[in-house]
């Protein structure tokens, strides 16, 4: 069997002393994480190495002057059982160094007398495995038994970080060389900004609380205000930012790593988003663009109304050469027309009090870009309600028609449908029910021609205005789940989130045994934001596309992008 | 040759991959457990790139002189070093490697021609074995060296298989010398 020793960087330059580390079960390997140098008094070694669990003395590293030293003093043998009777392990190893060589030599010093066996030194970045997280991320806990091999080196590094407080400037038993030996890795701004949170993430989840419990009161929850705000894309905005802050100014430390990383995404995705959101709010505020903007918009309005007026028109009139049913025409048209005119009417009603309710409507833009995008869907979608309105209308008796005579042709065929078994069976009608029946198919038949042109190009206007909504949801929506922080840590700090591990061999000499150099594989771009996208309402078409023609064709009506209620995780 | 190495490419035997261009193996032995395979295959060729250059950019003045739109040479010039730099690091290979340590994994790894790595490490203790399969690619039967996986719940069946040296295709007597000294190897440990 190959042994395996895991040896740190930062070691390498340690002239004389004794290793500690840990051996993986099963893997016939080592992790070492520190070097002790001497002179040390064993028992207190002992007694530090004993608050982290599962390290254990494995080796000593020696010089060829400490090697000097020992043979004259005494000779190598009682110096291990002298410390073999603080240390009780089976096997111990020596690694020394040659002068003018580069690589180790491994020894195994057993006192039962084994083959010789083969080693591999694998050289490790210590400060880089320690901080990096191997993907794919096991939540539970694992086996120790059936756990591969890398996955325990980095969990060994990681949890001994107790063993890595001691610095070489500290006066305490045992002098050590690790990765942090040189001093304790700090920054001023992250330990102001550590004691300025906890006030701060206090002060923000009372204020939190106590908009929640606004929201939940009993006014607000009555049946319409609650039908409102659900069809609301601010509204529905404003309760997911809400849940997202309270997520993040929770008092309690994230202690697993998934948990910080959504932490840390919806900190600064939220951040950036109300940057973007007080940058549009500074530039539209400057020079009065939000009059404009007002102004615009009631002549905008008009200006549709006016189209959609000519379309009534034309279609009251020979649509593209067809020949329609002129009553019917008549009427579809001049009711239509009517509604047009009505809502217009309203319209002109509220032009005066438009711009300060935009001026006033626009300031909450200030809470982030998304809101912005959700108040201009809301407000296309008012604006557009009309359209809305003649899309129901035409579908409602577009749908009856078609039913109409779907049922009707069953009659002329002599055929129904049994509701009970749920398939079509042939019945006996009476002759004056047969009469009646044909009758009315041949109406329904000939008017069908005028109640889908009518109900095709209210259809089409209104996909045209909810292909519009769909892109803003869509954008929304990618702000809102975009992991940011990954992203910036995966471009700047790439070996936090590792896929796996490269290996490259380093220069060898003869004698020596095998010397790889162990870097850490980084993850990829699209598995970043496949792993930590905030789940969020995702805006997806509900209907395939051959369901939405299907339901299109039969005149159902039609609400193509789906809110979710509950979050996928 | 470095200390302690073994290093030899093959000079007595040319290899082709299987559309019939030269590539070259060379094989290095670091220890009695460790060897690494390396194939190379040909280097963007000046020729082909002046070609294209040439067909794409003549194309362009005769559509300017057409429309005597300038729009159309700038595209041109755009969509042309925009080609050359997507393909040069993301579609060209300029060698593959495999590098195989007893008891610890197989290291896999691709080197475009604009120097971009992209490495994947296995560990030997999800791998079953490294076996030479047949394939039918287009009209013929090729062979290709795979990389067996365990499956975790069931330790005899086998739950995915690593296709290597995908780019090259090297035919099948350069593949069986890398087969043998895999198989050297793995019966080792």
């Amino acid at each position: 069997m190959v042994l395996k020793i895991f040896f740190p960087q930062c070691c390498n330059k340690a002239d004389s002393g004794l290793l500690v580390g840990r051996w993986i079960p099963g893997q016939n390997s080592a992790v070492v994480l520190a070097v002790i140098h001497y002179p040390f008094i064993p028992g207190q070694v002992k007694q530090y190495i004993q608050q982290v669990e599962s390290v254990c003395v494995l080796t000593f590293l020696s010089s060829p002057w400490f090697r000097w030293y020992i043979q004259q003093v005494e000779s190598l043998c009682s110096f291990l059982r002298d410390l073999s009777t603080i240390f009780p392990q089976g096997q111990w190893l020596q690694l020394s160094r040659e002068m003018g060589k580069i690589g180790f030599r491994c020894h195994v010093l057993t006192r039962d007398p084994r083959e010789k066996d083969k080693v591999i030194f694998i050289h490790y970045e210590q400060r880089k495995v320690m901080l990096s997280q191997l993907h794919p991320i096991d939540n539970g806990v694992p086996d120790p038994q059936t756990e591969s091999q890398l996955p325990q080196v980095f969990g060994t590094v990681c949890q001994s970080e107790p063993l890595f407080f001691l610095d070489k400037y500290d006066d305490g038993p045992v002098k050590m060389t690790h990765w942090q030996s040189e001093g304790r890795e700090g920054s001023i701004i992250v330990e102001l900004m550590k004691q300025a949170s906890t006030p701060v993430c206090l002060l923000t989840t009372w204020m939190l609380t106590l908009w929640t419990s606004l929201c939940s009161s009993r006014i607000l929850n009555m049946r319409p205000m609650r039908f409102i705000s659900s069809k609301l894309s601010t509204c529905v905005q404003l309760s997911y930012r809400t849940e997202h802050l309270q997520t993040v100014c929770s008092p309690t430390r994230a202690t697993a790593h998934n948990h910080f990383m959504r932490k840390a995404n919806i900190f600064v995705s939220f951040f950036v988003d109300v940057s973007l959101g007080l940058l549009l709010v500074s530039w539209m505020y400057r020079e009065n663009r939000i009059g404009k903007l007002a102004n615009t918009l009631v002549p905008a309005a008009d200006y549709v109304a006016k189209e959609l007026e000519e379309l009534l028109q034309w279609l009251m009139g020979a649509p593209a050469g067809l020949k329609m049913n002129r009553a019917l025409d008549q009427v579809l048209g001049r009711f239509f027309l009517y509604h047009i005119h009505l809502w217009i009417s309203y319209i002109h009603l509220m032009s005066p009090f438009v711009e300060m309710i935009l001026w006033y409507v626009g300031l909450s833009a200030c809470l982030g870009l998304t809101f912005a995008l959700s108040l201009l869907s809301d407000i296309t979608a008012l604006l557009t309600f009309h359209i809305y309105c003649f899309y129901v209308y035409g579908a409602r008796l577009y749908c009856m028609t078609v039913y109409g005579l779907s049922s009707l042709w069953r009659l002329f065929r002599g055929k129904k449908w049994n509701v009970l078994r749920q398939r079509v069976d042939s019945c006996s009608y009476d002759l004056d029910q047969l009469f009646i029946g044909t009758l009315l198919f041949t109406i329904l038949l000939f008017l069908l021609p005028t109640t889908a042109l009518y109900y095709l190009v209210f259809t089409l206007l209104r996909l045209v205005v909810v292909m519009f909504q769909g892109v803003l949801h869509l954008s929304v929506d990618f702000i809102n789940s975009f992991p940011l922080f990954a992203m910036g840590l995966r471009l700047f700090r790439s070996y936090r989130l590792a896929e796996g591990v490269k290996f490259r061999v380093l220069c060898e000499e003869p004698g020596t045994p095998l010397h790889l150099m162990m870097d850490i594989n980084p993850l990829k771009v699209s598995s970043v934001v496949q792993t930590y996208r905030t789940p969020t309402y995702s805006c997806y078409p509900k209907d395939s596309w051959l369901a939405l023609c299907k339901k299109l064709f039969l005149g159902e009506l039609i609400y193509p992008w789906r809110h979710k209620t509950t979050k996928i995780d | 040759m470095q200390n302690g190495d073994q290093h030899y490419s093959m000079e007595d035997e040319t290899y082709t991959d299987i559309d019939g261009k030269a590539i070259s193996l060379e094989c290095q032995s670091h220890s009695g457990f460790c060897r690494e395979f390396t194939v190379s295959s040909a280097k963007v060729s000046i020729g082909r790139v002046m070609a294209y250059t040439c067909a794409v950019w003549l194309s362009a003045y005769i559509i300017f002189f057409v429309t005597e739109n300038t729009a159309v040479l700038s595209s041109a010039i755009i969509i042309t070093l925009v080609g050359m730099m997507v393909r040069i690091h993301f579609v060209k290979v300029d060698h593959e490697t495999l590098l195989i340590i007893g008891s610890l994994g197989v290291q896999v790894s691709s080197s475009y021609a604009s120097g971009r790595e992209s490495t994947d490490f296995i560990e030997m203790g999800k791998i079953k074995d490294i076996v030479i399969n047949e394939a039918i690619h287009m009209q013929t039967v090729i062979y290709y060296l795979c990389i067996l996986l365990k499956d975790p719940s069931d330790p005899e069946a086998v739950s995915s298989v690593v296709p290597l040296f995908q780019s090259s295709k090297p035919r099948l007597n350069c593949l069986v010398k890398v087969y043998k000294s895999c198989q050297e190897i793995l019966a080792k440990c």
